[in-house]
């Protein structure tokens, strides 16, 4: 079941642009329909999960390198999962509502499908490189969905700067969970957290770390690679809602939470993490402060919110995992909700500058409603989901050693001014005077109301109904994440302690701040303005500098001049030849004079005087035909030696060489004539002279080792009795050797076609360029002829 | 070269190098030959009949494209290699059928298929290449 459940996004996937043809943004209805079945397939693994059990399955995929396509359902993935599907089948239906009439609301669908279905597998992945692939595949559906309005430069530079980072991210990612299969032997996530200590004691821990967290930190924007994470804000609001706050950038947080068990704990992980994740969370909700767009104000939340699951995986108590497994689900439900609510603000009245909206709570109550629960559980009020989680990070956090209560002032500092975002974005659109928006602004239809609103129900009844939530949610993911069972206990009803303190002192500072937003927004831009620079512009120089490095490498290896190629290959190929000779002294032996007979020193002397016909002609033309003579020789030879397909194939090649090497000669519209100077002749000579020489020396050298002859013999005994053929080239050819043969001929096509496109793109682009008429052409032909 | 002698005798010479070529395609399990060298006296067969009568006859005379000759001929050798699905064997394991047509038994063979696929990769690859080249200089 769990096999087809991973399939089930991506065939839904094909079918969303039919069905949309034919039931216009009613189909959402029906393609929610499938990660709303995921999501009751996979709660049904809720029950054992929070009993502790552990559901693994997959089948051999390439079984000689050990490698499965197996999954892996834990309280860390179901979790995930049930975010992934749940809040999936909520954006289904958004999306419905969003894009409706929308052209390619068909193609819109398709893709977050197929996104769903990558994120899904990923969280389930077991082996390791599953892992990889759905991790890539969520970089490029995430591509796609950024991209989705391709006709704007902004998206278009957007989805690539997504894709460039999180992709780059990926394969350092590969790279690490190889060397990690390296050291443990073992490629199932599954197996890897009964390893114990092995990865923390091996010497190339700190390289599989970095390379991890070079995956983990693109994908969750932590800073410096924050920029991508903004940026993607130019997608549609239901991807925003779903990818950029409430899945994929969490991928990052969920990777490290899976090694946690196995990395954590050490002097690396509990520094980097935290010093990272801490300046993310501080420069994520100081650059969200300076914003005015709602969208762009909740994605440096996201990132702000990232910096602070990471710097909590990293800080390494207890109860700091805790926090950050309730933080993470709280979040998502949350943030999904107000970018959600942004998207709906945008839709409906037309504009989601925080500064041209107000009053609209009147106009718009279920979304305003939803709006002020999401905030008030990221503002960490009870009695919602996001209390809970703040309560407990305090909690895990607040210790007496100088490195906790730094940790804890970034947390305060963070949270409040989290806080004020979060009010910002639902109550500055609602309240107060009424302000003239672009559009008459009145409440969306239901398919736009139900995600905000299910979700902002869910972060309620999470914290109402904290026991069961903790028992079966929470917990066995907080267990997952610490590798040891995890008893969450924290209920809306704070207790009188330290965490609870500091919860009332976030909040003050959050009001405080709150009524200061304005001008905060203004030191915030004079000091962006003042610094000039950040990473997002770094980015473009990295690249433009790219593009003109290649193009100087280019300039100086491709210049398009043929004799210039040919005398590089040429000279290389004598050097990689004659040079390991000269250093090994592994020369051939001097050869004893051939004892032959008269005819074969006559095709001998043929072969000789073709060559010299070659250098002496006059014209080209001649050179090419002369140049037939010594293969033709070449081939006689083969028929007296006793190999008659092989001479066969010798005539046939060198006719056809000549046929073509002339049509070429013609094509290139070279004089007849040999226009070179006596020292370019000499010093073309003496190349021709050191190739030719040293493939003859190689040759010799090879024919003196020692023949291996069991392969000739195998090929002898059952060419006939296996293969039922006598003619044994032919056999190896296309039976014992059948797969070479495929690619060869694959190959021959393929060069076929690209000396067609080469032929016909050529002359086109010459006839353009000069009107000189292709006079030498035609004389040659005419001597041909 | 567009002499008269040429020009009569080259449509005998194409037809009798391409029936040639044919039946060094089916020797070739057994004897000298092979689906290569058929297809390389194929296309030379083309090629003398293109330099006696020009390039447009040979496209009229073959009826498609080259390179989709070329491609037809992959296809086969591809399919030749998945009929061994059918018996449940590894891909491209040669297998053999021996019906008898009028009493007499023939021996047919998927490694056969193959040689007729790569028989056409090469035809249609180099006649194409030479096609090509030819009619630049016309133009």
């Amino acid at each position: 079941m769990t096999f087809y459940a991973l399939f089930l996004p991506f065939i839904a996937a094909l079918f969303a642009p039919i069905l949309t043809r034919y039931l216009k943004h009613n189909a959402a209805w029906v393609l929610a329909a499938a990660p709303a079945l995921l999501f009751v397939h996979f709660l049904g693994f809720a029950d054992g999960v929070a009993h502790g059990e552990r559901f693994t399955g997959g089948y051999p995929w390439i079984p000689s390198f050990n490698v499965n396509f197996s999954w892996l359902i834990d309280g860390l993935s179901l979790t995930f999962v049930l975010l992934i599907t749940g809040i999936g089948t909520l954006i289904v239906l958004y999306a419905g509502g969003y894009l409706k009439g929308h052209r390619h609301q068909g193609r819109f669908f398709s893709f977050i499908l197929m996104f769903m279905g990558a994120m899904q597998g990923l969280v389930l992945s077991d082996s390791f490189l599953m892992l990889f692939v759905f991790w890539e595949l969520t970089s490029i559906t995430s591509f796609l969905l950024i991209g989705f309005n391709h006709a704007e430069e902004r998206s278009r530079r957007s989805a690539i700067q997504a894709l460039v980072v999180t992709g780059l991210g990926g394969l350092s990612l590969l790279a690490g969970l190889l060397i990690i299969w390296n050291i443990t032997g073992v490629s199932e996530m599954s197996l890897l957290l009964s390893t114990g200590d092995l990865l923390r004691d091996s010497p190339f821990f700190i390289a599989a770390f970095v390379l991890v967290l070079g995956g983990a930190f693109t994908k969750s924007a932590q800073f410096p690679f924050h920029f991508w994470l903004p940026n993607a804000m130019e997608a549609p609001t239901p991807v925003s809602a779903y990818l950029h706050s409430a899945t994929m950038v969490k991928a990052g947080v969920f990777l490290l939470m899976r090694l946690n068990p196995v990395m954590g704990e050490t002097a690396a992980w509990e520094t980097v993490l935290p010093i990272f994740g801490g300046f993310t969370l501080i420069a994520g909700t100081l650059l969200a402060a300076r914003q005015t767009d709602l969208k762009l104000m909740l994605a440096y939340t996201t990132m702000a919110s990232l910096g602070l699951l990471v710097m909590l995986t990293g800080f390494g108590s207890e109860k700091a995992a805790e926090g950050a497994v309730l933080y993470l689900i709280a979040h998502s439900m949350f943030k999904g909700g107000l970018f959600m609510v942004a998207g709906n603000v945008d839709h409906e009245a037309g504009t989601r500058d925080v500064t041209k909206l107000g009053g609209l709570a009147r106009a718009m109550p279920v979304t305003f409603l939803a709006a002020l629960f999401a905030a008030i559980s990221m503002g960490g009020l009870p009695p919602f989901v996001g209390f809970l989680a703040k309560e407990e990070i305090y909690a895990g956090l607040a210790h007496g050693d100088t490195w906790s209560i730094m940790i804890t002032i970034v947390a305060i500092a963070g949270n409040a001014l989290m806080f004020v975002i979060g009010f910002a974005v639902a109550l500055k659109p609602f309240l107060g005077p009424k302000v003239e928006t672009p559009k008459h602004a009145h409440e969306g239809p239901v398919l736009l109301l139900a995600g905000p609103a299910i979700l902002a129900l869910c972060s309620l009844f999470a914290a109402l109904f904290s026991g069961w939530f903790h028992e079966y949610f929470s917990g066995p993911m907080a267990s997952a994440v610490m590798g040891h069972e995890a008893h969450i206990t924290i209920t809306i009803v704070p207790h009188l302690g330290l965490a609870f303190y500091l919860s009332l002192l976030t909040i003050v500072l959050g009001v405080l701040l709150y009524l200061s937003l304005a001008r905060l927004r203004a030191a915030m831009a004079g000091l962006l303005e003042a610094i000039g620079w950040g990473p997002d512009r770094g980015f473009d120089q990295a690249i433009v500098g790219i593009v003109k490095f290649s193009v100087a490498v280019t300039k100086t290896i491709q210049n398009g001049r043929l004799e210039f190629y040919i005398t590089a290959t040429f000279v290389m190929l004598a050097a990689a030849i004659l040079i390991p000779m000269g250093i090994a002294g592994d020369w051939p032996d001097a050869l004893a004079f051939p004892k032959l007979y008269f005819y074969e020193w006559l095709l001998v002397l043929i072969a000789v005087l073709g060559q010299f016909a070659v250098i002496w002609a006059k014209n080209r033309l001649t050179a090419i035909v002369s140049l037939g003579i010594q293969g033709f020789a070449v081939a006689v030879f083969f028929m007296l030696m006793g190999a008659p397909d092989l001479s066969f194939t010798q005539f046939m090649v060198e006719t056809l060489s000549v046929v073509i090497l002339a049509l070429a000669m013609t094509r290139l519209r070279l004089s007849p004539q040999d226009h070179r100077s006596p020292f370019q002749m000499v010093l073309d000579g003496t190349i021709a002279t050191a190739t030719g020489g040293a493939l003859t020396l190689l040759l010799l050298r090879v024919l003196e080792t020692d023949f291996d002859a069991s392969l000739t013999e195998f090929f002898n005994t059952y060419s006939y009795q296996i293969a039922h053929g006598r003619n044994i080239v032919n056999v190896i050819l296309v039976d014992f050797r059948g797969i070479d043969t495929f690619g060869e001929i694959a190959v021959v096509m393929t060069s076929g076609l690209a000396i067609l496109a080469l032929i016909r793109v050529l002359p086109r682009r010459s006839r353009s360029s000069s009107s000189e008429p292709p006079a030498p052409a035609g004389e040659a032909a005419g001597k041909m002829a | 070269m567009r002499t008269l002698i040429f020009r009569t005798i080259a449509p005998f010479l194409s037809s009798l190098m391409i029936l040639f070529s044919v039946f060094v395609l089916l020797r070739g399990h057994n004897q000298p030959g092979g689906g290569f060298i058929g297809g390389l006296i194929a296309a030379s067969a083309l090629a003398i009949y293109g330099i006696a009568f020009g390039v447009s006859p040979v496209r009229r005379a073959i009826r498609f494209h080259p390179m989709a000759l070329s491609g037809f001929g992959l296809l086969l050798a591809a399919i030749a290699g998945m009929l061994s699905i059918f018996s449940g064997v590894p891909f491209l394991t040669g297998l053999w059928v021996t019906p008898t047509f009028f009493g007499v038994p023939i021996a047919l063979s998927t490694p056969m298929l193959f040689d007729i696929g790569v028989y056409f990769v090469v035809f249609g690859s180099i006649t194409s290449t030479a096609l090509a080249l030819e009619e630049r200089e016309r133009d």
